[in-house]
């Protein structure tokens, strides 16, 4: 149940004007993520993307953070000092309209984890331009039941496909089983 | 399991529509490691001397380095291979970015492309799904929002789109192929307007397996901090704002100007000014710390993205300022056009204009403003309108079809291809092989890992040698302790030199590693992070190969002696090994040719230029041995210049 209390709030901070669009920060978080450690690289399976465009100057780092069913089209424009962002460059979910942080084989989201055996994250690591930092943060906040990692998936999967057909293909997979 | 490499190909036959995902031999990597290599293994086989450019039977290969997808830092640049219309021989060809990588991740090595569209296509590949899809609707479209474009209707964010603008589907010789702020010029992108592709996208979500995981990564994360904070990787021009170097020693207009004292402080603040305050960020490739590419918005006209040298060639050519170059950079990469032969192709245009050759009925309205003529030519060559149909096929070509007097100004080709409009003073012995020898076309693909200039001070270059890393053996630093004057280098050491030199590009061409962290960068203080030290090891880690330097050096001699060979068969000899006549003011004859006959000597080269049959065999290419000798390229019997030399003087003193 929610309560009120501090705590100590990990995350990154990002500077959207040092990224240089390397994806040096995918390449590393799959790797880290792979099984072995480091044996395999895939950015489709990193827990950050590079949402970039570099015709319009844009180059947004985002993290599957926790999961909120964002009902947003993700395709306003704003503009700042003159340069165009999409929604976007704002947004940090789980994004429900584009397979961003979904495991390309099993479907299944993804979910930063904030790398948690390491000292420093590795997409941070991995960003020596320092467009990635690591903070640690102390804050007042509403405590919440935290999701664990497969009711949150399970949670995204009830929004993009509902709860029927998702019950529907569980069972059809059991019986395979 | 395949480390580091997929193990296939994709080949894609746009006669007949058939796409084939095909397994690929092992062994090919282990001669030719991959990217170039491994491409030019191909065209060998594949495309022969009777295959003219602009046949069915000419392919477009876009060959991943053997390294892109693994965490090797500076590893992105993807080798798009052909036969180049320009100059009719093998088409080097690389660029930056991110589709190497991509295509790796899509589940491939290389993507072949053979044959002809009937109409414009565009190819859209997602792992084991290819697809040849219409491309009507982006007839004559830019390159920007050709890739907008395809993006949104596939609704693919992530795909990674190289396209050609309306100068590459009017099959503009100078037209180069475009991906995000990187091009691959010297060939694809009028082949691609001729097989009828307006572009390649390609998104791919497979892993790269790497054969020793923990070492590598972490050897990687380390390199990639040292190479961020090293000013021996990365374009120094990105940050150096005194590009007096260019502005004072290369030539202007038609390559021919000189104004020496052309740069000053107030220019440089200027220009400083006008970039920084119009400076959007300047942009990385893959995995690479480094921030080479400039990109800049310059207000009221289309934003662009530059790297090196690339900023200059257009004021250059048209007598302005840098604002001028701004003002057109946008719209040239939109066309899709290539800013290092282009420039200096419409700068031959006008000096013909003003001698009277071309006149105002080649070039109706034709302005008085050299930076407007410029523009108006540019129009006219895109869309090949009136002269623009001739200036397209670049400065070699366009001045023999005009005639009447043109050849005579054109003046800074070698192998038909413009070279940098660098006009020097004496000969200086190591220059003049790599321009007359090389085949990448542009002396920048050649120069590289040996510094350019001695150190004068014998404490400072000892100091030097004993900190320089990246050197291969105690040879160099012995011909580097012993070299005082530029231009003044045994014919012996020369040859060397030139071999460590191109040796590294080999490297760099077949793993997929860029120039900027490797072979380019270590003639400018000799500090690089990539080196002949330590790419066999990253090459074992990442593959489980087994390899040495000197297996990597045989891998790079290989590679370079193939791609003469494809030249050869194509018809380049000893005189073609010839750099601009007046790329030096002195010239020195006698030199130039004992210098030759040494470096075919090293290559195992005949006198006119062409691999021996024991040579080839040696590296294990007695296929392409028994092919040159078969077409009567080759004479079997026929040695080296100094064993055809010895065998004379044998037969001279009566030996047997
Ligand atoms: S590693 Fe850093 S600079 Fe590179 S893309 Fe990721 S956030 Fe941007
Ligand atoms: S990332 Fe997804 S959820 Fe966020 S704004 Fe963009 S489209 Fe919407
Ligand atoms: S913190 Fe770790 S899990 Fe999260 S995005 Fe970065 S590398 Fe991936
Ligand atoms: S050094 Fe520069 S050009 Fe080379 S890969 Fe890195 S960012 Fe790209």
């Amino acid at each position: 149940m929610a309560g009120t209390g501090k705590k100590i709030v990990k995350t990154i901070k990002v500077d959207l004007d040092k990224c240089n669009g390397c994806r040096g920060c995918e390449m590393a978080c799959s790797a880290y993520h792979a099984t072995p450690k480091y044996s395999s690289m895939n950015p489709s399976r990193s827990r950050i993307r590079v949402v970039m465009d570099p015709f319009n100057d844009e180059y947004v780092p985002i993290r599957a953070t926790d999961y909120t069913k964002a009902g947003c089209d993700g395709r306003r424009v704003y503009t700042i000092k003159g340069k165009e962002y999409s929604e976007c460059s704002f947004c940090g979910t789980i994004c429900p309209t584009r397979d961003l942080f979904f495991d390309p084989d099993s479907g299944l989201p993804l979910k930063c984890d904030l790398c948690e055996d390491e000292k420093e994250p590795l997409c941070v690591q991995a960003c020596p331009q320092g467009c990635l930092t690591y903070v640690e943060l102390e804050e007042e906040e509403i405590e919440e039941a935290k999701l664990g990692d497969m009711e949150i998936g399970l949670k995204s999967l009830v929004d993009k496909y509902g709860l029927k057909k998702l019950a529907d293909t569980f069972a059809r997979m059991s019986q395979k089983g | 399991m395949r480390y580091a490499e997929t193990g296939y190909n994709l080949e894609i036959d746009l006669s007949t529509g058939n796409i084939e995902r095909v397994e690929t031999d092992p062994n090919l990597t282990k001669l030719f490691l991959g990217g170039q290599g491994v491409n030019a293994r191909i065209i060998w086989d594949r495309v022969g001397p009777e295959v003219k450019p602009f046949d069915e039977g000419n392919l477009l290969i876009f060959g991943a380095g053997l390294l892109h997808g693994t965490p090797v830092v500076g590893c992105n640049r993807t080798s798009v291979n052909t036969i180049n219309p320009m100059t009719g021989i093998f088409g080097h060809s690389t660029m930056g970015g991110y589709l190497g990588p991509e295509i790796k991740h899509a589940g491939y090595d290389r993507i072949i492309i053979r044959g002809k569209a009937p109409k414009l296509v565009y190819i859209w590949i997602k792992n084991d799904k290819v697809e040849i899809r219409d491309a009507s609707h982006l007839k004559g479209k830019g390159v920007r929002e050709t890739t907008r474009l395809i993006k949104e209707e596939l609704n693919e964010p992530f795909a990674q789109v190289a396209c050609i603008g309306p100068a590459g589907e009017n099959k503009v010789l100078t037209a180069s192929l475009e991906h995000n702020w990187n091009s691959a010029a010297r060939g694809p992108g009028p082949i691609m307007g001729d097989k009828m592709i307006k572009a390649i996208a390609v998104r791919g979500t497979k892993d790269i397996f790497v054969a020793h995981p923990q070492e590598l990564f972490e050897l990687c994360l380390k390199m990639k901090k040292e190479i961020h904070a090293s000013d021996g990787c990365g374009d120094w021009m990105a940050t150096d704002e005194d590009d007096s170097f260019h502005h004072n020693n290369f030539s202007w207009g038609n390559s021919r100007t000189r104004i020496k004292n052309y740069w000053s402080k107030e220019l440089q603040e200027r220009w400083t000014r006008w970039k920084y305050d119009h400076m959007d960020r300047q942009m990385g490739c893959y995995n690479c710390p480094k921030g080479c590419i400039n990109i800049i918005s310059w207000p009221g006209h289309p934003r662009f993205g530059y790297k090196c040298y690339g900023k200059d060639t257009y004021h250059m050519s048209a007598f302005k300022e840098l604002n001028y170059s701004y003002e057109l950079l946008g719209y040239c990469q939109d066309y899709g056009l290539d800013s290092y032969s282009t420039p200096q192709t419409l700068a031959l245009g006008i000096e013909l204009y003003d001698a009277g050759i071309l006149t105002d009925k080649d070039m109706p309205n034709f302005p008085t403003d050299s930076g407007d003529r410029i523009k108006y030519l540019i129009e006219k060559v895109v869309h090949r309108e009136g002269i623009g149909d001739i200036l397209a096929n670049g400065s070699w070509h366009a001045a023999r079809i005009i005639g009447n007097g043109a050849e005579e100004f054109e003046h800074n080709t070698v192998k038909k291809m413009e070279q940098l409009p660098i006009k020097l003073g004496k000969l200086n012995p190591a220059y003049y092989l790599m321009i007359a020898t090389g085949e990448k076309m542009a002396i920048t693909q050649i120069e590289g890992s040996f510094p350019q200039d001695p150190i004068r001070d014998v404490e400072e270059r000892k100091k030097f040698v004993e900190h320089w890393d990246a050197v291969p053996s105690q040879i160099f630093k012995d011909i580097f302790m012993k070299w005082e004057k530029r231009d003044e280098m045994s014919i012996e050491d020369t040859c060397l030199v030139t071999d460590w030199n191109e040796a590294m590009h080999y490297v760099d061409d077949s793993t997929g590693l860029c120039g900027f962290v490797s072979s380019f960068r270590g003639q400018f203080g000799g500090k690089t992070a990539y080196s002949f030290n330590n790419v066999p090891q990253i090459i074992k880690l990442a593959t489980g190969m087994e390899i040495d330097k000197d297996d990597l050096w045989e891998i790079c001699r290989r590679n370079r002696t193939l791609i003469r060979a494809i030249n050869n068969r194509l018809g380049i000899r000893r005189v073609d090994d010839d750099p601009p006549k007046d790329h030096w003011a002195v010239r020195n004859p006698e030199l130039e040719e004992k210098l030759l006959d040494a470096y075919y000597d090293l290559r195992g080269f005949t006198k006119d230029g062409i691999p021996t049959k024991e040579e080839l065999y040696k590296l294990g290419l007695d296929y392409v041995a028994d092919e040159l000798i078969q077409r009567g390229i080759l004479d079997p019997d026929e040695g080296t210049p100094s064993q055809e030399a010895a065998k004379k003087e044998q037969q001279k003193s009566g030996g047997c």
